[in-house]
């Protein structure tokens, strides 16, 4: 799939202090002389703070890895996840459209972002505020039809669910992730055939929800504050 | 059916304590470095001894890959490298590992590291999976200040560094050469085979990958012997096995069962049944999307393992199984695998670059009935072509559905046909 750099870039792109730290961190988990490796986290996070991943991000980054920028823009183009283009300021909804979720309702989930986004893939709204495309398998099939705005999973959805959660984010609010159905994780939706020991009640989300009502950086860009032990934990 | 005691994930679904103290609790890391100190030997023949086949797909003995490992160092270090990049179509098993009952997982690295020598090891988690990666991290720093992780890791004398690294939406990073390429910080193409990773893998170096549950399987089998894992399954096809269900059962899931389960239990039992009762199957791809479909009239004997299902030219794959009623248009169904095999072909060689585009194509026409009679051979032959002439395997995955789809269904992609003929002829006429 033919995927080019975006014609309007910005003049530069430096990560900010923070960030720079957490990179340093992460080209310490590869010997020396692989720092390479690190690319994909660093280029990820450049994308994190910025949006959508420019060219002077790709620029940067291959210097800090001493590599050819052209090493640099074969990841960045080759992997999907990194958006070359200006995407959503508050959300860029990715609807996982393969066979699980097609059969489960998926496309009824793409009419809605047609409708409430853009008729058009990777189209900003009109309001600039976002923007919506079909992916593939994102892993989550037992929980189908499911979307993925920014770090989080929005599960066992409809399309009026889908709507409302469209609607909270327009509002400047971040709904709850998860299945969206009052199911806990990828258990049976009508209870427990196994492990029924092993619940404790006390537990009111599965571990991905805990962490996204417990850091409320669904979508980073949103200027939302961001948690502190968040970077602590990932430096790792 | 598999008894809770029996189970290996007790808190698959994550409502139990998360952490370090819970895994402890549920018997987790309970004497690691004693089990270790057996020895490297010990280790890989209890595996092989278990029956353990690889988790992530193609069902290799987990044992034997290990031996391949070379037993001395010639300078070069040896690495363990996890794949955690679950991305294939239907499969959901892994994320609840790793969210929920990570400790598992990094138990089952430090020894598997043990077992083939290697004193560092990578897991490479999907892109898209961002809360399952914090999560795992922090699991992972919980077990280093427990001194789980480290040097002289869980007491056991062996030092163990365990790294997380992420993806960034690439399927084909699932296989592992492709994975070892990406984890280098190149673009995810496979690499021809040989020379093996176990000769020269992740840097040039002695490595393993192994699919997360395979290794998280590890501490349970060697705490309880291999003859308990062994226990289950039919001969050759042993142990308890992470099922996802997809699609159109009243209740889809992720559930350990015992592996050899007949299909119709597994979904009586754990998913409500088939939408509409069994009657209402049209189909099932019973191992996630690269295996061929199963019709729904052929799955009342059916038996959840490696080797019936390989017999029924199918496949258990990942164990990931989406169920399709007769609501189901199948023909359109597989043409979403082929595009998201068009997708998902790194473009590296001609057969699958161009051969997915290709199948996608008529696949689409087949789903119109704009086709021809004709063209449906001619696709099945295009499958022959791609399948066995590329240098991984995703070649294959993307002709096998159709294969698949065209051994079964074969009268309904006819049907379709004709009926838009007589429409359009019809409409001539007029």
């Amino acid at each position: 799939m033919l995927r080019r750099l975006h014609h309007d870039q910005p003049d530069s792109f430096s990560f900010t202090k923070e960030n720079l730290t957490w990179a340093k961190n992460q080209i310490k988990k590869y010997p020396k002389g692989r720092e390479a490796s690190a690319i994909i986290p660093l280029l990820w996070r450049a994308q994190e703070q910025e949006g959508w991943l420019t060219r002077p991000a790709i620029e940067y980054v291959s210097q800090m890895l001493d590599m050819a920028f052209i090493r640099a823009l074969e990841v960045a183009s080759f992997y999907f996840m990194f958006q070359l283009q200006p995407v959503g300021g508050v959300a860029h909804v990715q609807v996982c459209g393969t066979t699980s979720c097609m059969i489960c309702g998926s496309e009824e989930l793409a009419e809605i972002c047609k409708k409430y986004i853009s008729p058009n893939q990777l189209e900003l709204s009109e309001n600039g505020k976002f923007s919506w495309e079909e992916v593939e398998c994102l892993g989550a099939c037992s929980n189908a039809p499911m979307v993925q705005i920014g770090k989080d999973y929005y599960e066992d959805l409809n399309p009026s669910k889908l709507l409302n959660i469209l609607e909270e984010f327009e509002n400047g609010r971040i709904p709850p992730p998860g299945p969206q159905n009052e199911r806990f994780a990828a258990e049976p939706a009508s209870g427990l055939t196994t492990l029924k020991e092993f619940k404790n009640e006390k537990l009111r989300n599965n571990a991905s929800v805990d962490l996204a009502v417990t850091l409320k950086d669904t979508v980073t860009w949103l200027g939302v504050s961001k948690s502190k032990s968040k970077s602590k934990k990932q430096e790792n | 059916m598999l008894s809770d005691n029996d189970r290996i994930f007790t808190n698959l679904y994550g409502m139990n304590d998360r952490s370090l103290k819970g895994a402890q609790r549920r018997g987790h890391w309970d004497e690691t470095g004693r089990l270790m100190k057996k020895g490297r030997d010990w280790i890989i023949d209890e595996i092989k001894a278990s029956g353990l086949r690889g988790r992530g797909g193609a069902g290799f003995p987990t044992g034997l890959k290990w031996s391949f490992m070379p037993k001395e160092s010639d300078g070069r270090p040896s690495y363990l490298v996890i794949n955690a990049d679950e991305s294939e179509p239907g499969t959901c098993k892994d994320r609840e590992i790793m969210r929920h009952d990570p400790h598992t997982l990094i138990e089952g690295c430090l020894m598997a590291a043990f077992a083939m020598g290697a004193n560092s090891g990578y897991i490479y988690i999907r892109g898209e999976f961002i809360r399952e990666r914090e999560t795992l991290q922090n699991a992972i720093d919980e077990a280093y200040e427990a001194g789980l992780l480290g040097n002289n890791a869980a007491k056991s004398g062996w030092d163990f560094d365990l790294y997380l690294h992420h993806g960034a939406g690439a399927y084909i990073c699932g296989e592992e050469t492709a994975l070892l390429e990406s984890l280098e910080g190149k673009k995810g193409m496979p690499r021809m085979k040989p020379p093996f990773p176990a000769g020269a893998g992740l840097y040039g170096c002695p490595t393993t990958v192994n699919n997360v549950e395979s290794i998280a399987v590890v501490p349970t089998i060697l705490r309880r012997g291999s003859g308990w894992f062994k226990s289950f399954g039919r001969e050759n096809n042993a142990g308890t096995k992470l099922f996802a269900i997809s699609g159109h059962v009243n209740n889809p899931c992720v559930v350990e069962e015992a592996m050899s389960i007949p299909l119709r239990e597994l979904l009586d039992r754990h998913c409500g049944g088939v939408r509409g009762g069994w009657k209402n199957l049209k189909a099932v791809i019973p191992g996630g999307s690269s295996v061929p479909c199963l019709s729904g009239e052929n799955c009342e004997d059916v038996i959840m393992d490696f080797d019936y299902l390989r017999d029924q030219r199918s496949g258990l794959g990942t164990a990931a199984v989406i169920v399709m009623d007769q609501s189901t248009d199948i023909i359109k169904a597989i043409w979403r695998l082929s595009k998201f095999y068009k997708h998902e072909s790194c473009g590296q060689c001609t057969p699958c670059r161009e051969g997915t585009g290709w199948m996608m194509r008529v696949m689409e026409r087949l789903v119109n009935g704009s086709a021809k009679v004709e063209e449906i051979d001619m696709l099945l032959d295009v499958t022959k072509q791609v399948e066995g002439h590329t240098i991984c395997a995703l070649g294959d995955a993307a002709a096998w559905p159709i294969q698949g789809l065209i051994r079964n269904f074969r009268d309904e992609i006819e049907d379709r046909i004709k009926a838009k003929d007589s429409l359009s002829s019809g409409i001539a006429a007029e």
